[in-house]
Formats: C-alpha cells, sequence, structure tokens
C-alpha cells in the first residue's frame, strides 16, 4: 500500500482517538480509560510516523539512515527519561512536572520551526512562514517559562525580580522579539543570516524567562496553564506548516481547552489573567489591616478528635499544609473510624486547594479517600451551617471570612469555603503564621473557633488514639 | 494541500471542540485533565521526527534531534503522570 495513506490513515485515527480520549477523561467514572485511549492514538500516530522515510524529500535521502536512527535515539532517550521520572514523581510535585514535560512540547515545536527555518535553500511562502515564526515565538516562549515555573515550584528559583520599569523593559523585550521575527518573515523572506534567525530564538527565549520570573509561587498555577494553552497552539501552528491535519487538530484542541481552564483557574483565585501576569500578589500584603477582636484559644487534639466523634456531622477542609505534612492517610484513618462510629463526614474543596485546582483531589484520591465523599465549595458552602464540627487542616486564605466583609482585604472577593458558619470549628495549625497572602485569619479568633497546635501528622495520630481507646475502654 | 480556508475551518472546530470538552468538566479533575491535554500535544514529536528525518545539514540534524527527544518526554511523560492520577480516583461503591 502507498505509505502516504497509511500516514494519513494513522493520523486522522490518532486524532479521533485523542477527542474520544480527552472526552471520556471529563468524567471520574470513565476517565482512567480515556488516557489509555488517547494513550493508543499517540502510538499509532508514533509507529506511523516512521513511515515517513518512504517519502523524504530527494536532498535528504543520503542522510537517511542516519536521520532515521538519530529519531530512533532520541526518542527513545526522551522516552525513558520521562517514564522513570513521571513514574517516580511525588503526587505533591505533580503541578510542576507537568509545566516541565509541557515545556519540552514548547521546546518541540520551536525546533520543528527552527528547522524550517534554517533548512537552506528552503522555498518559502508568506502566509507558512508567518505561522512557522509566530509557532516558534510561543513555543520558545513556553519552553523557557515553564522551566522557570518549574523551577520557582520546586524551590530551585526563589524570590520574584520586582523593579520599577520591569513591565516596561519585558515590553519593550517582546515587541523587539516578534519585530525581528517579522523582519525574517517579511523583509528577508525566510533566509535571514544565521545568527539573526539564531538571534530570535534566543530573544524568545530570555522573554519566557523575564515574562515568568516576577510571578509568584501562588499563582504560578495559572501560569503553567497558560503555557500549557501556548504550546498546543505552538503545536497547532506548526502542524499547519508541516501540512499535519493531526498536529493542527490536537494542538488547537488543546489550545483553546487550556485558554479556558486557565480562565476558570483565574476566576477560582478570584484574578484575572492579566492580573496574575502584571501584578504583584505580594505587595499588598503590608497594608494596614483593621484589629481583630478575640483571641485565639487552643483546644487538645484528643479532646478534639473525642467531640468529631460524637458529632453527627463532620465537614473536612482540607489544604495545602495537609499534603506538605504528608498527612492525608492518617486523616482517612481517622475518618473511616468516624464513618464506623456513625458520623456523616464530607470533603468540602475549595478551587484552589493544593497547588492547582483538583490538585487537592489528587492528593486525597492517594490516600484512598472515594471520590464521592468529597464536594467542590459551590455544592458544600450551603451545609456548613447545619454541620456540628468543620475542621480546618492546612488551609487559611481559603477559610478566611475577611474575603467576605473586609473591603480593605487584600483577598477581598475571594470565593471562601464558609466553615465559620458550624457549631464549632476546629482549626489544625502548626504555629500562629499567616496564610499565603500574608493575611491574618479573623476566623481563628472568631468565639466557635479552637486551635489545635501541631505538625497534622501528629495530631491527626493523636485523634486516632484519643478515639480508639475511647471505643476499646467501651466494649 | 491544506490552503488558507481549510486550515481555518480545521483550527475553528478543533477550538470548539476543546472549549466543549473542558467546559462540562468538574473541578475534581482539573489538574488530571490539564495533565492529560499536555500529553495530547505531546503528539508534536511526530512532526519533530518528520522534520529531523528530512534534515540535510548537521545543525538541522541537531535541532531536530533535540525537538524530537524533548517531544517523546512530552507525551511519555504526560501519560505516565495522567494515568499515574486517574488510577488512583475510585468510589466508595
Amino acid at each position: 500500500m502507498n505509505p502516504a495513506i497509511l500516514i494519513d490513515a494513522s493520523f486522522l485515527a490518532a486524532a479521533f482517538l485523542f477527542i474520544y480520549g480527552l472526552k471520556r477523561m471529563s468524567s471520574p467514572v470513565t476517565a482512567a480509560s480515556g488516557i489509555r485511549v488517547a494513550g493508543l492514538g499517540m502510538v499509532i500516530a508514533v509507529v506511523a510516523s516512521f513511515l515517513y522515510v518512504f517519502n523524504v524529500n530527494e536532498a535528504a535521502k543520503p542522510h537517511l539512515v542516519v536521520n532515521a536512527a538519530l529519531g530512533a535515539v532520541a526518542l527513545a532517550i526522551g522516552l525513558g527519561w520521562a517514564w522513570v521520572s513521571g513514574k517516580k514523581v511525588e503526587m505533591t510535585a505533580m503541578p510542576q512536572m507537568v509545566a516541565l514535560y509541557n515545556g519540552m512540547g514548547g521546546g518541540a515545536a520551536a525546533a520543528i520551526g527552527a528547522v524550517e527555518l534554517f533548512r537552506p535553500g528552503a522555498e518559502h511562502t508568506l502566509v507558512p512562514l508567518v505561522v512557522t515564526i509566530i509557532g516558534s515565538l510561543i513555543g520558545a516562549i513556553s519552553l523557557s517559562g515553564s522551566v522557570i515555573a518549574w523551577a520557582k515550584l520546586d524551590g530551585r528559583v526563589n524570590g520574584t525580580w520586582r523593579f520599577t520599569g520591569l513591565q516596561a523593559m519585558n515590553g519593550t523585550f517582546f515587541v523587539a522579539t516578534l519585530g525581528l521575527g517579522l523582519y525574517i518573515a517579511f523583509a528577508a523572506h525566510g533566509h535571514a543570516p544565521v545568527w539573526m534567525t539564531a538571534a530570535f530564538f534566543v530573544l524568545a527565549l530570555i522573554f519566557g524567562v523575564l515574562m515568568t520570573m516576577p510571578i509568584g509561587g501562588a499563582d504560578m498555577p495559572v501560569v503553567i496553564s497558560l503555557y500549557n494553552a501556548f504550546t498546543g497552539l505552538a503545536v497547532g501552528f506548526e502542524g499547519f506548516v508541516l501540512q499535519n491535519p493531526a498536529l493542527m487538530i490536537a494542538g488547537m484542541v488543546v489550545g483553546s481547552a487550556g485558554t479556558l481552564l486557565t480562565l476558570l483557574m483565574a476566576k477560582a483565585m478570584n484574578r484575572s489573567v492579566s492580573n496574575v501576569i502584571f501584578s504583584n500578589f505580594g505587595a499588598v500584603a503590608g497594608e494596614e489591616q483593621g484589629e481583630i477582636k478575640g483571641s485565639m484559644k487552643p483546644i487538645d487534639a484528643g479532646d478534639a478528635g473525642i467531640n468529631m466523634r460524637y458529632a453527627s456531622k463532620v465537614i473536612i477542609a482540607p489544604g495545602y499544609g495537609l499534603a506538605v505534612a504528608q498527612a492525608q492517610h492518617k486523616l482517612y484513618e481517622f475518618v473511616k473510624l468516624c464513618q464506623d462510629a456513625g458520623v456523616d463526614v464530607k470533603f468540602a474543596i475549595h478551587p484552589v486547594a493544593g497547588r492547582m485546582p483538583g490538585h487537592m483531589n489528587v492528593l486525597l484520591a492517594e490516600a484512598g479517600v472515594p471520590y464521592d465523599i468529597i464536594y467542590d465549595m459551590e455544592d458544600i458552602n450551603g451545609e456548613f451551617k447545619e454541620a456540628d464540627v468543620a475542621i480546618v487542616i492546612g488551609a487559611n486564605d481559603t477559610v478566611n471570612p475577611a474575603a467576605r466583609t473586609n473591603k480593605s482585604s487584600p483577598i477581598y472577593g475571594m470565593p471562601i469555603l464558609n466553615v465559620d458558619q458550624a457549631k464549632q470549628v476546629y482549626v489544625v495549625k502548626r504555629g500562629q503564621g499567616k496564610g499565603y497572602s500574608g493575611v491574618e485569619n479573623e476566623l481563628f479568633f472568631a468565639d466557635n473557633a479552637n486551635m489545635v497546635y501541631g505538625d497534622a501528622q501528629k495530631v491527626l495520630v493523636s485523634m486516632i488514639q484519643a478515639v480508639k481507646s475511647l471505643d476499646g475502654g467501651g466494649h | 494541500m491544506l490552503t488558507g480556508f481549510i486550515a481555518l475551518y480545521i483550527f475553528m472546530l478543533a477550538a470548539f471542540t476543546g472549549y466543549e470538552i473542558i467546559g462540562r468538566v468538574p473541578s475534581i479533575l482539573h489538574t488530571p485533565l490539564m495533565s492529560g491535554s499536555n500529553f495530547v500535544h505531546g503528539i508534536v514529536v511526530v512532526g519533530a521526527l518528520f522534520a529531523l528525518l528530512n534534515a540535510t545539514t548537521v545543525t538541522e540534524q541537531v535541532i531536530g534531534f533535540v525537538g524530537v527527544l524533548l517531544g517523546a518526554g512530552n507525551a511519555a511523560g504526560g501519560y505516565v503522570v495522567t494515568e499515574r492520577m486517574l488510577q488512583m480516583f475510585k468510589s466508595s461503591k
């Protein structure tokens, strides 16, 4: 059979399997099979692409053996490294790992553009040439930006670059990069000197770094999602250049899905995407805050545990601190004890709990918590007033009532979990520190709130022991 | 040839498809889905492979090699982490 038809048919199958797989991934019941469907599509496409060896252009034929060997080696290294690192990564480190893999995709898209632009004697027509350059620009920004996002979330790069004129400098940089790209397209017709084309890619990579460095760690998930959309677009554009509809479809599906996901995340954090990229969250933390009345009242972990054992309804509001303390397994053990005693236990998840939307669900799932006792904020916020106990573990800003009432607070307007409406609130916390935003939390001073000080893991162990000794003594 | 308007039709329909798929997803799946869509654009490895196979100079071979390596990392890494996350979701029934 003609290899070209076989390649086209394989890509058609891959495009179908990607879309069908993503569709299945959109429900928890079918999600696990969805990724396998999409994975099958990928295998078909990659295997079929080796049939390209039958249709390479005349000039490349003498190099075919070397090129095919290089391709196989590069595939093996990339696949092997990613497979091992993906199996090893901790669930808490998932956001930065996704960022890294995403940056690699952006780099691959930029590399496709670079090969086009560096090919001697290539005949360029204007539209594909402009698309090549725009795709390369977006891909390169996504690569270097994602690497910075990874380094920041992984704690390898700390602090944020902020100085007067930073925005102006970044703006100038971007205009210069784009200008150079357009010069290569319109004035040099794709045959610019090698140094100029190389300079274009270097500038694009530097811009990705400059754009990401000023953004704080709390906002990084939104940025990762944005770069995910960027890579999708870059892949779609380079797919057009290569006349490959599978790349065009997959790239554009991800480009639009990623854009929507970015907007949803930013909305959950009560911020706009431009606000995330162009302004500084931490800078407002030094503002004057109103006096908070009342005092923080500590309670013993065992007592708090026993009170929950005898409650009829308990709602748990977990935050990233729970995962940092690696306490989700102990938490679920405690939850099961309460459930055995007839307590109705539910989890309430704030949209930005964890490090990106849905991250906390993954962390709880890792501990074996079934997803049908985990509720989204809008589904459970009305139930807090019927709850005997609400317990906050490792969360802070997402339960601060100041977001509802205090107009001068930097988190004012952010949707929060209504834990303060429960009859009794317990807050498990290491010390008296503030949250990510640096804002004091009124909830801790409320009349119905008690503080359980200590490491989440140790606190939960004490709670489990207290409840167990109670039941053991009763028999 | 996928000339101008045909390409625009493909892009437009693909964009709507992506929007519709994500629009109905419960937020508990946002992290795996971001990772899953990250995996899907790993298809870029196929384009990089095409560019590498058609390389005629050392410069093209080097860039193409890097492109395939990065693309393969994107696809394989995206698959592994997404599958690991989704495997953990289970119902109490």
